[in-house]
């Protein structure tokens, strides 16, 4: 097992490296430069290129290359060019956000899509099936960025359930501790500030579940399906055991391992930021961040951003392979 | 079960012995198309799909209005700059769009270049995919230690490509690009290329190892040909049914593409996902005007993807019987 989990980070090294290459290869070949951003369409050709040789962009890419990856392995990642602050705190600003979103929606999809997929698979052909299944194929069909304005428009403007932009009131004035505005409310015993928080979760919450609620109801229906059919199940139940018992220990357990995998790459594309729902509801997260840094071609925040959240997305799947051998000890990791 | 049934289960097959009826094997192929003819989902996709292409093909020709050229404002139904959006009436079905011009008109000449999108976005996908899948999946099944090594550097290569975020991956392609129509389809097809890599090699190196590779390989065919005449057939359903489902969400991501600012600039001609995008401005006044191209691009993709998911299943050994 720990052999196992070396040998998984070791292999990321390569990966990253190839990766922070390509991106910065990629990136620096965008038309228009940092220069265009900051001074405008209009500006002069040599005000342009004292800028650019300020920033050292008029070095040739593989000596920018050199110096950037200096910089990354002792540790600093670099300022960014748009709000001329470390990439480190803009990253440690918004990633909470991001993080709070992701386990909202999370515990939406996983909460509600693998009881669903169980009933689904167990009363197959009735009408809780079929809503079911008509419901996750319509989850997968409907634009993410329409679904959150038609919720929006809904239940935060008309009936004023829900508030309609960002992570907290403004009016709030909250200490912040960690940057996880729920937890920040709970450790400073600020009730109002935690529930204000979450209440601003669970729009977007919705709007972002809807896709890995739709996956996750799919894939534990096709499995459940799949283990009924075993014969330890139909032994269990000749056995006389309970109904739960044979639901928790014989299938779900023996379900989980594809539901798992699923959670797992969907967990990861969720930490990577969710643009369009973050933009519908005007959420400060790291998604609509990256897209802004793109447009002002803000490149230590793409590198650095870019770089954190792959490395995210591949410990989050080293975290499922090995949550594999919990769920079902006849797998080992080596 | 009665005695004439009986009777005559026996004639038949007594028939049957006489070496009467050959017995015919059924190819995989025809297996599974008869059974997506008896699957209702795969009927009701089908039905969508084949109207949807109808209208792509034939609508331009039956709309009753110039989808393009504003009408309303010439009799004064349109007054800009009052944010007055005539509604649905009996010469304009669906109502005027934000800029006076006939929307059941352009949402018949949408269907086209929405249809145009998603088959081009998804080619770009399945072409550059299977390309390196297949290459990878090949040299992996057939290539010795070589193939291997060949395999494991594209697909690391797709494995960097995967770790991008997906949308991210397509906003920079259509900053490197610049915005036009081609490159939201090759950045929404960029973003499928991965997947169908990763399927076509897997299901090639499934494949290599099956009874006819060997077959081959014994009889001294070339293995460039194993490849391409054995390997690649026997192993595209898969990546077809993926094709399809890409099919849906290609339209659904340039919809996206469009919500973010970096769609088709061209907003003249029609197509449903610029058509939702432009119309967010405008949802307290005509909310219709983002409700009908959303519930076209739902119901298309609705389309593709009950088809694609009956064709997986038509083609899964496990279902068959």
């Amino acid at each position: 097992m720990f052999r196992f989990i070396v040998r998984r980070l070791l292999q990321l090294i390569p990966t990253l490296f190839g990766l922070s290459l390509l991106l910065f290869v990629w990136l620096h070949r965008l038309p228009g430069g940092p220069e265009t951003a900051i001074l405008g369409e209009r500006s002069t050709p040599e005000l342009r290129a004292r800028i650019r040789e300020e920033m050292g962009l008029d070095q040739p890419i593989w000596v920018q290359y050199g110096r950037f990856m200096k910089r990354v392995l002792s540790g600093d990642l670099g300022t960014s060019i748009g709000t001329k602050r470390p990439v480190t705190t803009e990253f440690l600003e918004r990633f909470p956000g991001t993080v709070e979103l992701t386990i909202t929606a999370l515990i939406i999809a996983v909460g509600i899509g693998i009881p669903l997929g169980y009933i689904a698979a167990r009363r197959r052909g009735t009408w809780i099936d079929q809503l079911s299944v008509g419901g996750a194929l319509l989850g997968i069909c409907i634009p993410v960025f329409f679904l959150g304005y038609i919720v929006k428009e809904v239940l935060a403007v008309n009936f004023g359930w829900f508030p309609t932009t960002g992570r907290q009131d403004v009016t709030i004035d909250a200490t912040r501790v960690t940057g996880f505005f729920v937890l920040d409310g709970l450790l400073t015993r600020e009730w109002d500030a935690a529930a204000d928080a979450i209440m601003h979760l669970i729009l977007p919450g919705i709007v972002l579940a809807s896709i890995p609620l739709a996956s996750i109801v799919r894939i534990t229906r096709a499995s459940v399906l799949e283990v009924v059919q075993e014969d330890y199940v139909r032994t269990a139940e000749a056995k006389g055991l309970t109904e739960q018992t044979v639901r928790s220990r014989h299938i779900l357990r023996n379900a989980m391992l594809p539901v798992a995998t699923t959670i797992g790459l969907l967990t990861g594309s969720l930490l990577s930021g969710a643009v369009l729902t973050e933009t519908v509801f005007a959420f400060s997260g790291i998604g609509a961040f990256i897209v802004e840094a793109i447009d002002r071609r803000d490149y230590p925040v793409l590198m650095g951003f870019i770089m954190i959240v792959a490395v995210i997305y591949v410990l989050v799947n080293l975290l499922v392979d090995l949550s594999y051998s919990l769920i079902d000890p006849r797998v080992r990791v080596r | 079960m009665t005695l004439t049934g009986r009777k005559k289960e026996k004639i038949d097959r007594l028939g049957e012995l006489a070496g009467a009826p050959e017995e015919s094997g059924q190819s995989l192929l025809r297996e599974a198309f008869k059974r997506l003819r008896r699957n209702p989902a795969a009927i009701a996709g089908a039905i969508i799909l084949g109207l949807f292409v109808l209208i792509a093909l034939f609508g331009p020709f039956l709309v009753p209005h110039d989808p393009v050229e504003p009408i309303g404002v010439d009799n004064g139904e349109v007054r800009s700059g009052q944010g007055i959006i005539p509604g649905i009436s009996g010469e304009h079905w669906l109502g005027y769009d934000h800029q006076g011009r006939d929307e059941f008109s352009r949402m018949i000449v949408g269907a086209r270049q929405t249809l145009w999108v998603g088959v081009v976005a998804t080619f770009f996908g399945l072409a550059v995919g299977s390309l390196v899948g297949g290459l990878a999946g090949a040299s992996y099944g057939l290539g010795g230690k070589w193939g291997r090594r060949l395999d494991g550097f594209l697909m690391r290569t797709v494995d960097i490509l995967l770790a991008m975020p997906s949308l991210l991956l397509a906003v920079s392609i259509v900053a490197i690009l610049g915005r036009s129509l081609l490159s939201v389809m090759i950045a929404v097809g960029m973003v499928s290329v991965p997947v169908f890599a990763r399927l076509l090699r897997g299901s090639m190196i499934a494949q290599s190892s099956s009874d006819y590779v060997l077959a081959a390989t014994a009889l001294g065919v070339k293995r460039n040909k194993i490849a391409l005449s054995h390997l690649l057939p026997n192993s595209l359903a898969p990546v077809l049914v993926q094709a399809t489902l890409t099919l849906a969400t290609a339209i659904i991501e340039a919809a996206g593409l469009s919500f973010l600012g970096l769609g088709n600039p061209d907003s003249a001609a029609p197509e449903w996902g610029v058509m939702l995008a432009d119309a967010q401005g405008f949802l307290d006044v005509r909310p219709g005007l983002a409700i009908y191209p959303a519930v076209g691009i739902i119901i298309t993709a609705l389309g593709f993807t009950l088809l694609g998911e009956a064709m997986r299943e038509a083609l899964d050994p496990k279902l068959r019987k």
